[in-house]
């Protein structure tokens, strides 16, 4: 218990005096993990919008898969990022392994199967009449998906955290493609592992909260956007 | 609608916060050498000393990868590590038959110590031998635990089995946590059972414990930490400049003076003993 509470002390200290190396490797988390999110949004809602509003041969298949992708095992992404980046793998001419660049694209793998089944659920369960009475109004076909889009704007914001917050949050593609080099590929989750070997776990506590108090200001922020109206 | 748009405008704000990614990865390739290490070395704290002074002083940028050895020289093999930073002996003299390495080099050492529970009831506490030690932990059917991830201690834990003569595998004391030294120890502490472990993680992690060091000084416990450049010629696209540049560095009279007292001002004695120049055989092995 009193190892709790000195963690919590320490992390109050790291950030009210502005810690350079705590400052620094928070602020490349939100880097990596946005970037990751935004890249994860753009192909996850385009492709889970296509899906959920068009109507081909082993769509239930497409589904499954995509379903199934929500629970891909980040250590596994790793894995295979990793494979494909080695040097004398089928990327390495990229040179990207142990790089930020590697970190976000394992992470973008992670959070676009999250965000696709997301929006994929959340365009389907509009009302099927409401595609019909929108087209009748004479909208061509993309304005009709834009106002779904906004129709659907609660469960996609829910998309977008779930992403965020399965990549924020994970450790073991992040630790394998990116190396948790000083200064470089350090983020809170890796470092909280290697302060937790070390026997730092009072640092470690106070990564973690850190951790938690800005997956939670960012939350706090789309969950205002998510719930400015009231719900109808 | 304005609203809505308010909402995407906040959105598309928020968004652009994270738009200018990896400017960090600027650096020429060449620049980077891939250090493939035990977690021993970046654990202890050793490497965060060394590196800065060896970057600022050549200008290559050192990723450093801690892992077991065994990982490190699979790595190693595959040429995806430039150079290596290892504790693993009689793999590492394989490593070097297959052609992988261009040339091992002794940097430093430590010592390897068995810890258990102080209640200790094997009553190997003070022993010479650690295979001895071993053959009591196993007559006594007292826990053991094992790293069991082909690391550097793993390898000389085996070692020592097989010194001791016991069979060891599949028995229901023998257990195996496949963790860092770090990690192995703190299961060996709840578990009141013996471990080995590399004195150097030890001693930085001694306060939260509660183990004590049983056995220690047998010839068989040194632990000897080897520099080697990857092959280029087996492997074309490794920098072995960069490399040799760090094996230089390792083996040089300013770090080898830093290794010699790095430690003792944290855990009142050294965590490694510097060796550079010296032969394998004079550690008394």
């Amino acid at each position: 218990m009193d190892i709790i509470l000195e963690g919590i002390r320490q992390a109050f200290i790291l950030l009210v005096t502005f810690d350079a190396e705590v400052l620094g490797i928070t602020w490349f988390s939100l880097k990596v993990s946005g970037t990751a999110t935004l890249i994860s949004l753009f192909i996850g809602m385009s492709v889970g919008t296509v899906v959920a509003l068009t109507q081909f041969p082993g769509r239930r298949f497409v589904v499954s898969l995509i379903n199934t992708g929500m629970a891909l095992p980040p250590v596994v992404v790793g894995l295979f990022v990793t494979i494909f980046l080695w040097r004398n793998g089928p990327l390495g001419f990229l040179e990207i392994l142990y790089t930020p660049a590697a970190m976000i694209l394992a992470q973008a793998v992670i959070a676009t199967p999250i965000v696709m089944g997301i929006s994929l659920a959340a365009m389907q369960q509009l009302p099927k009449k409401l595609r019909l009475q929108i087209l009748a109004l004479g909208a061509t076909r993309l304005q009709m998906v834009r106002i779904l889009i906004r129709e659907a704007r609660l469960p996609l914001l829910a998309a977008v955290m779930a992403g965020f917050g399965g990549v924020i949050s994970e450790v073991g593609a992040s630790i394998m493609v990116g190396g948790n080099i000083k200064g470089y590929t350090r983020v809170l989750t890796t470092a909280t592992v290697m302060e937790t070997s070390r026997g730092n776990f009072d640092i470690a506590i106070a990564l973690g909260i850190i951790l938690l108090l800005f997956a939670y200001l960012i939350n706090l922020v789309l969950t205002t956007v998510q719930q400015r109206e009231r719900p109808r | 609608m304005k609203r809505k748009f308010a909402s995407m405008i906040l959105f598309a704000l928020l968004a652009s916060l994270f738009v200018f990614p990896a400017t960090a990865a600027a650096q020429p390739a060449q620049k980077n050498v891939i250090l493939a290490t035990t977690t021993s070395t970046q654990d202890s704290g050793l490497l965060d000393v060394l590196l800065p002074i060896f970057e600022k002083k050549t200008g290559y940028f050192v990723k450093t990868i801690a892992v077991g050895s065994g990982q490190a020289m699979a790595m190693g093999a595959k040429g995806e590590a430039d150079v290596l930073l290892v504790h693993s002996p009689a793999a590492e003299k394989k490593f070097m038959a297959d052609g992988n390495g261009v040339e091992r080099r002794l940097v430093m050492h430590n010592d390897f110590i068995i810890v258990g529970p102080p209640s200790d009831p094997a009553k190997i506490k003070g022993m010479k031998k650690a295979a001895e030690a071993f053959k009591k932990i196993a007559a006594t059917g007292s826990v053991f635990m094992s790293r069991g991830d082909n690391s550097g201690t793993h390898a000389k834990e085996k070692d020592i089995w097989k010194a001791s003569g016991v069979k060891f595998e599949g028995e229901k004391w023998y257990q195996q946590t496949g963790l860092g030294m770090g990690q192995t120890l703190a299961v060996a502490a709840e578990k009141k059972a013996y471990t080995l472990a590399d004195r150097g993680t030890y001693l930085a992690l001694k306060k939260n414990l509660g183990l004590d060091i049983l056995v220690e000084g047998d010839g068989i416990l040194l632990n000897i930490y080897h520099v080697i450049e990857v092959n280029p010629k087996k492997w074309p696209k490794v920098n072995f400049a960069g490399a040799k540049a760090f094996a230089d560095f390792m083996v040089s009279r300013e770090s080898q003076d830093i290794i010699k007292t790095f430690g003792v001002e944290k855990y009142g004695s050294p965590l490694f003993f510097p060796d550079a120049g010296k032969k394998e055989e004079a550690l008394g092995i």
